[in-house]
């Protein structure tokens, strides 16, 4: 046990002062998602007001032959540009972008409108653009109005009731809390969790194998009087630290984000307080051993440095997997899932985001599972280090 | 005492080494001798103990290599091919790791390493990050890893390999002392100068078998060649036949 720590201090030590571990480690690893996800939520946010504030801009050709429509979308706070445009015209104009959406409104709509025939508007627009697909879709709600508005006094001149043409009234209740909707925004975020604590200690798997045999040191070391499963285990655990580093930082960042972008403002609030930052950290403890392990495990194979990164970068993608499995087939939390690490700890820190209640089988299944794995992946590393393959 | 008795080693369809048998003594220096692919490095691999044999014995102070690895080890220090130092650790760090896996309580190690630093002139360095270090430097590091348990014995795998003169010069000087301290020493290299400039025995292994093992004297006489490497082909030519 005291070589073991020998071993962890050593490698702990040495990495410390490594300028590439440290940087990909304790830096880019875990602040590139909060940061990212601070940008996004951000933009995000930018947009929706600036939707919500700006008034719809339309360029409209043959004004003089719908003045009542002119004046209704004018009322509601249109913002009117007006042009003589045919139809290939503001095809061009859209497709330029001197005009974001146009609508014509052709000569014959007086006369159709004057016999009560549907008067034919043409509203031109470019749906791959989502800029202009949502200006489009504003227009057609007030042109959708207006004929609603002049529908209604048609009916009501005839003499009918105008309800008579409302025969279903649509009420709709959104359950959806500000928490739960930040979800769908946050969803992603414990993917990034457990990213940059896989990335914390992927550079120590790699210099505590590959590194070491490709540094020539390996072999003395293998001649030293300590037992092969006290080398792996302190290598295993140094490359945990560094995880659990990783984390903390990755977590006390995401926290700082979240409380400098105003999700209110989205309609969501965030759960995201350190409160919660020690519950992800808690739920996230029982993967560091195992990703230590498959890290170490997997990096053992490889004969140099290049080798070992080519393997381990497809390995970070390893946990990823259920939890893109899950968000496609958006599976439930259920007890059975709980077993599949990775999986159980993002459904956990999703239940944690959306203040839902955690059953303590639950915690114990994740956990244990997660151990189990890791200790299985700890017995097979010590077996291949005993071989003499190891040498190289 | 370093003892190989009938040493055998086969991966897959090679037989690396096939029936090494030698003795290397305390107080002198044993050369290993042999051209690449003899088998050399092997058979100190399965001295140290990092490969096991397929058949034989190798034994430290007649502790059995394979039955009390531990023991066997705690009598041996080794300097394998590559020094292999952590850049990122100062020389005394380097030193102090292998001190405390040896299982060397930190006072002793402190004061071993001071005597080590002493007496291989490392004092300028010791403090110092190993990275940079010049290949003399790095080798006195590797040296006193090697030594820090203060083992009656020590193996050297081509241990002159890409060393400069100074350095190869250092080197031959401090294994000198290392035998005056009555230390029993085995060293494996191609390089017949350092055999003659070194060796009190000379054990010439090819394709896996002890072909001579004698003084450097005895081995010129029994072949009826003047010099050393005119007596280490004529050696080798009879083993080749012998294959």
């Amino acid at each position: 046990m005291r070589k073991l720590l020998t071993v962890f201090a050593k490698e702990f030590l040495e990495n410390l002062r490594d300028r590439r571990t440290l940087i990909s480690a304790l830096c880019f690893g875990p602040l590139f998602g909060p940061l990212l996800f601070g940008a996004m939520v951000s933009r995000m946010l930018n947009q929706s007001v600036i939707e919500s504030d700006e008034p719809l801009r339309l360029t409209i050709s043959g004004r003089e032959h719908a003045p009542g429509l002119v004046r209704f979308l004018e009322s509601r706070g249109a913002r009117l540009s007006f042009a003589a445009l045919s139809e290939s015209g503001a095809r061009e104009a859209v497709r330029s972008g001197t005009a974001q959406v146009v609508l014509i409104l052709p000569e014959e709509y007086p006369s159709r409108f004057a016999a009560a025939a549907p008067a034919p508007v043409l509203l031109v627009a470019d749906s791959a653009d989502s800029q202009t697909r949502k200006i489009a879709d504003r227009a057609r709600l007030l042109l959708g109005a207006y004929g609603n508005g002049i529908a209604q006094l048609r009916l009501q001149a005839r003499g009918v009731n105008p309800l008579l043409a409302v025969p279903v009234a649509v009420n709709e209740i959104d359950i959806a809390t500000p928490t739960g909707r930040a979800v769908v925004v946050l969803g992603f975020m414990t993917y990034f969790v457990l990213f940059s604590m896989l990335m914390g200690g992927l550079y120590l798997a790699i210099d505590c194998t590959a590194g070491e045999r490709e540094r020539g040191s390996l072999e003395a070391l293998l001649s030293l009087p300590v037992a092969r499963g006290s080398l792996v285990g302190g290598k295993i655990l140094a490359t945990s630290a560094y995880m659990c580093l990783s984390l903390a930082i990755n977590l006390t960042a995401f926290v700082l984000v979240f409380r400098f972008v105003p999700l209110e403002r989205l309609g969501m609030s965030a759960n995201l307080g350190a409160g919660t930052a020690l519950e992800f950290f808690a739920i996230c403890l029982p993967f560091v051993p195992l990703g230590a392990a498959l890290m170490t495990f997997v990096a053992s194979f490889t004969r140099s440095y290049r080798e070992a990164q080519t393997y381990l970068t497809a390995v970070l993608l390893v946990p990823t997997l259920p939890i893109a499995f899950a968000s496609i087939y958006s599976l439930k939390t259920h007890s059975s899932l709980m077993f599949v690490p990775s999986l159980s700890q993002h459904l956990l820190m999703t239940s944690v985001l959306k203040d839902e209640p955690i059953a303590v089988s639950d915690l114990i299944a994740s956990a244990g599972s997660s151990l189990f794995l890791a200790l299985v992946l700890i017995v097979l590393t010590a077996r291949l280090w005993r071989r003499e393959t190891m040498l190289g | 005492m370093i003892e190989a008795t009938s040493l055998r080693k086969r991966f897959g369809t090679i037989e690396a080494v096939r029936d090494a048998s030698f003795v290397a003594r305390d107080g002198e220096i044993t050369g290993l001798l042999g051209p690449n692919g003899a088998g050399k490095s092997t058979t100190l691999r399965m001295l140290y103990g990092v490969i096991t044999p397929d058949g034989g014995s190798a034994r430290i102070d007649g502790i059995d290599m394979l039955g009390e690895t531990s023991a066997a080890r705690a009598h041996l220090g080794v300097l394998t091919h590559a020094a292999g130092l952590y850049n990122n650790l100062t020389a005394r760090e380097n030193i102090g790791y292998f001190g405390s896996l040896h299982g060397i309580a930190s006072e002793d190690l402190r004061e071993r390493t001071a005597e080590l630093s002493r007496s291989l002139g490392m004092d300028d360095f010791l403090e110092r990050r190993v990275k940079g270090f010049s290949q003399g430097q790095r080798l006195k590091v590797a040296l006193a890893r090697a030594l820090v348990h203060d083992p009656g014995n020590l193996i050297l795998d081509e241990p002159t390999n890409g060393l400069d003169v100074m350095a190869t010069r250092g080197l031959r000087e401090m294994l000198g002392e290392l035998k005056a301290q009555g230390r029993c020493i085995l060293f494996s290299t191609h390089v017949m100068q350092e055999v003659a400039a070194l060796c009190d025995r000379v054990v010439i292994i090819g394709r896996g078998r002890v072909l001579a093992d004698g003084t450097p004297r005895d081995i010129r006489a029994a072949s009826g060649a003047d010099s050393l490497e005119e007596a280490f082909l004529r050696v080798l030519g009879d083993g080749e036949g012998i294959c």
